[in-house]
């Protein structure tokens, strides 16, 4: 079967099976993987992507629930010589240490900052709460958040606020 | 002394790519021509293999390859005893053991041919518990072996008895702990291509270990081991785990690849990487503790006994570590241990941070606040009339006299930073309601790097191009903990440069030697040596050059030179500080590579003489230590058992940070995972099956588990270390649980002594989970 997604706003069309998953697609098909497989299960969060302004766990969509959709990867957010401000707070902050989680985190990141470019603690732990890290103790990336929003709001920087705000906004 | 790139909390060179996205991990790399491989795994713990029938699973669609046992040239590895087979062939001894493996096209394919696989078991009884394989007529595992003891690490020192008889006070008591799984986010992945830039076969993936993989590829293919190249890629965490499990892994790839001469790429899903990988040991420990009313331990009498699982593993040296640690930091001057480790079929068990002591730390220093709840003392008063000073003799006869022992500065750096003693005091008072707080503290020392485990030393390589940038070649790995950066900080420091003119290889088994596993938290203590040892070279290559270029012109030796800011100097007048530019750094480049001068170096230190007597478990063991001293603050809610830790003061010395941000890195890291060990983890395990194969059954913390974490970094410069640097890496998460124990006992009342502290245990003392550790 055929679908037609727009991933990092490229309209692509993709020979795929029924039983593809979203994050094969992206990894084997479209050669994006930056998307990474932590458990097959919805459980690690290492496999997040933005589908329709939305946070899914890509290893859970089929295929077919994707067609049409338009899809963010970290590959959409910045590049190392122009880094996203997200990208730039988690170097700043020291977040990354092996790095395996941090395309989810980053891009969960960007969901929430989007939704709510001010949180409070508690909202970036909520925030961040579908996705596990084993290496950071998670502080540095609270951290991150907290250096992105400061440079959001002094860039005035918000990508895709507004247009991907979706039903749980404001959480 | 005045540092331009150490001890500064640089970025990580290695986050970039990070955060992009960009960085290949093992599982992005794809090669032409590249096939599939996946495992089938035993049915049962333990059971003899009567028939193995492959043939309807040759035949399947895409499959170009199926192994078994019969297919492996060399079938038992093992970096300590080679005992542990790549493929099982008469018996299986564990529920992770592989059976057969099968190469396809696709991995749908591979998948399909498992099922096709007809392999008919018997089953067989098996050994679950250790205190059961230790009995005289026990079956044995392994029946080549004479009984079920891997490992025996016996340590006397003194007289026991009269130790005993000196004590006013004697204590009694029995710990456990429980398996658990490493958890690195990245499941374990291989790739191995066959034939390729005339390696017999190269390895790629999740690689903790490169020479121990190679060594393994090499030693089951039954080949030289320049034949077997390893290179490592980025990793997506390890603490530890990535080694044996990849070692096979790697085998069984290079097997198929060889067979079908294409590249063949393994990833294990979650569910595999936790049914097979090893464990952290679970330990049994009795404490036999005794000491004067006034507060002074006079002896220490300890059995440990460790689950080893189906396999050697790591099993010698994570008893062994714990036997150096078992006593804590404590001057006792009759000491008797016994610390063991016992095959049994259940999941084997290896290395992860921190090796042999959370288990004995979580005994022994819950141990200590239970002694000062019978004396009546304050634990902490406690504490401080028996910790190690300089000239204290370890348990093992050690004379602590070359490094500053720095417990007591550690420990009270923490009281303070934790505001421990007025809040002991006020948590003594009678708590109101449901919810009551507590504080607890835990204290060590370690030992850094291998120390009598095995050779300990290190390479590197510094390749300066012709433009003035830099090559850096390590031996040791990049497991996510920050080792380049360190290292490039290093070599930066030593050559007046800036970090981004350093471009950081991977390690590659064909281009540098064998420097032995990045373990042991020895990366920048023994590979920071190696590096800076190599810059040293290469800079004195350097200035002698200058020299002779520029040293009649303008008056000056090759010793005066000063390389700082990307440019070389030479100091003029008499001010500090007033220096002259010779030449730049990428300048001087270019000049030496047209005369002909080498700008390369290979680095090599070699970690000073240390000792041990096994027989008696005396010598020096570890030519430096670590200390430190974490303090939990929680909250108990004794109407559901619910522990919530809320504050966690982690106080280390590490000699010198040589970046001091990921310092607090690891020390958030660790104290996580040690937050993991304490109340949340277990593997459970039922007669050798495991129950929670993914991390909807094996929970780790998450953002929403994490207390406010303090870190305090405490720097005495070792003699040794470079620029002073010690370890942080392990030391941050062997004090958590035994903190934590503590504070709980001081906020309820009950003394829980297994792991983890799970509802049940708080609320009714004991564990309801059918599984796991009983």
């Amino acid at each position: 079967m055929k679908i037609t997604i727009t991933v990092n706003g490229e309209k692509r069309e993709v020979e795929t099976t029924p039983s593809t998953r979203l994050l094969d697609l992206l990894r084997d098909d479209l050669h994006l993987t930056g998307t990474k497989e932590g458990c097959g299960k919805g459980e690690c969060g290492a496999c997040t992507v933005i589908m329709n302004g939305e946070l899914v766990a890509s290893c859970l969509v089929l295929s077919p629930q994707a067609d049409g959709a338009e899809i963010t990867t970290i590959e959409g957010l910045g590049t190392e010589e122009e880094l996203d401000p997200i990208q730039e707070a988690y170097i700043e902050a020291g977040a990354v240490q092996c790095g395996f989680c941090i395309p989810g985190m980053v891009l969960a990141s960007k969901k929430l900052l989007e939704e709510n470019p001010q949180p409070d603690e508690g909202e970036i732990r909520r925030g961040l709460s579908g996705n596990i890290c084993r290496c950071t103790g998670y502080q540095k990336i609270i951290d991150a958040v907290k250096l992105a929003a400061k440079k959001l709001a002094g860039t005035g920087k918000l990508a895709g606020a507004g247009k991907s705000r979706g039903k749980g906004g404001g959480r | 002394m005045s540092f331009n790139k150490v001890n500064k909390s640089v970025k990580r060179i290695d986050a970039y790519e990070k955060v992009t996205g960009r960085a290949k991990y093992g599982a992005d790399l794809k090669f032409a021509g590249m096939l599939y491989g996946k495992v089938l795994r035993t049915k049962y713990p333990h059971a003899r293999i009567l028939k193995i029938d492959i043939k309807k699973a040759l035949e399947y669609p895409g499959v170009e390859a199926v192994l078994t046992a019969r297919d492996v040239p060399n079938n038992q590895f093992g970096v300590i005893i080679r005992n542990q087979q790549v493929l099982a062939g008469k018996e299986t001894f564990y529920i992770g053991d592989g059976v057969a493996v099968v190469a396809a096209r696709t991995e749908e394919a591979a998948e399909r041919a498992l099922e096709l696989i007809e392999v008919k078991y018997q089953e067989l009884p098996g050994i679950y518990d250790p205190e059961e394989a230790m009995k005289e007529d026990a079956d044995r595992v392994h029946k080549e072996l004479p009984g079920n003891q891997v490992i025996h690490h016996p340590l006397r020192k003194g007289d026991i008895e009269e130790g005993f008889a000196r004590a006013d006070v004697i204590l009694e008591r029995e710990y456990t702990t429980q398996f658990v799984e490493h958890s690195y986010l990245e499941p374990e992945v291989v790739i191995a291509v066959p034939h390729e830039q005339n390696s017999l076969v190269t390895i790629y993936g999740s690689v903790q270990n490169p020479y121990a993989t190679q060594n393994a590829v090499a030693s089951v293919l039954q080949v030289e081991l320049s034949r077997v190249r390893v290179i490592q890629n980025h990793l997506g965490g390890s603490f530890g785990g990535k080694d044996e499990v990849i070692s096979s892994m790697a085998a069984r790839a290079a097997l198929l690849a060889l067979k079908t001469n294409r590249p063949v790429k393994m990833v294990n899903s979650r569910d595999e990487s936790i049914l097979e990988s090893y464990k952290r040991h679970p330990y049994r420990m009795k404490y036999k503790v005794g000491a004067t009313r006034e507060g002074k331990l006079v002896a220490m009498e300890i059995k440990a006994v460790a689950d080893s699982g189906a396999y050697a593993c790591q099993t010698p040296f994570v008893t062994w570590r714990s036997v150096v640690q078992a006593t804590g930091p404590y001057e006792v001057p009759h000491v008797k241990t016994d610390t063991y480790g016992y095959y049994t079929n259940n999941i084997y068990t290896g290395a992860m941070r921190g090796y042999g002591s959370p288990q004995v730390i979580f005994a022994q220093e819950s141990l200590m606040d239970e002694l000062a709840t019978e004396l009546g003392m304050d634990p902490l008063e406690l504490r401080l009339q028996n910790i190690y000073h300089n000239n204290s003799i370890t348990a093992s006869g050690q004379r602590l006299d070359n490094h500053k022992v720095s417990l007591k500065e550690v420990i009270l750096k923490a009281v303070e930073a934790s505001n421990y003693r007025e809040k002991y005091a006020e948590y003594n008072k009678s708590q109101s309601g449901d919810k009551k707080r507590g504080i607890g503290m835990a204290i060590s020392f370690r030992g850094c790097s291998l120390g009598a485990e095995a050779v300990d030393a290190a390479a590197a390589i510094i390749h300066i191009q012709k433009d003035g940038s830099l090559d850096l070649y390590s031996g040791l790995a990049e497991n996510g903990q920050g080792l380049k950066t360190i290292f490039a900080q290093i070599a930066a420091e030593e050559l007046g440069i800036d970090l981004d003119r350093i471009n950081f290889m991977e390690v590659d088994t064909s281009i540098i030697p064998d420097s032995g596993s990045t373990v042991a938290s020895r990366s920048t203590l023994i590979g920071g040596n190696a590096v800076r040892n190599a810059a040293r070279k290469v800079k004195a290559i350097i200035a002698e050059f200058i020299e002779e270029e520029y040293g009649d012109e303008f008056g000056f030796k090759a010793k005066d030179l000063i390389f700082k800011d990307n440019r070389i100097y030479v100091a003029e007048g008499k001010d500090v500080g007033d220096i002259k530019e010779i030449i730049s750094f990428k300048e001087m480049a270019g000049k030496a590579y047209n005369a002909g001068v080498l700008l390369s170096a290979y680095g090599w230190y070699k970690a000073p003489e240390i000792s041990w007597d096994e027989e008696t478990g005396q010598g020096n063991p570890y030519f430096t230590y670590v200390y430190g001293c974490q303090i939990a603050e929680v909250e108990v809610d004794t109407g559901t058992g619910e522990i919530e830790v809320l504050k966690m003061t982690a106080a280390h010395d590490v000699g010198r940070a040589i970046n001091p941000a990921n310092v607090k890195g690891q020390i958030y890291g660790g104290v996580m995972m040690g937050l993991g060990y304490a109340i949340m983890e277990e593997l459970e395990t039922e007669e050798g099956y495991i129950r929670n194969t993914n991390f909807d059954g094996y929970l780790i913390p998450t953002v929403r588990d994490m207390p406010e974490i303090i870190p305090v970094i405490v720097e005495n410069p070792d003699p040794v270390g470079p620029y002073g640097a010690k370890s942080i890496g392990e030391p941050t998460l062997e004090l958590g649980s035994a903190a934590i124990a503590n504070a709980v006992f001081q906020a309820t009342g009950r003394r829980i002594r297994s792991l983890p502290l799970n509802l049940e245990r708080v609320l009714i003392g004991h564990s309801l989970s059918k599984g796991g550790n009983r």
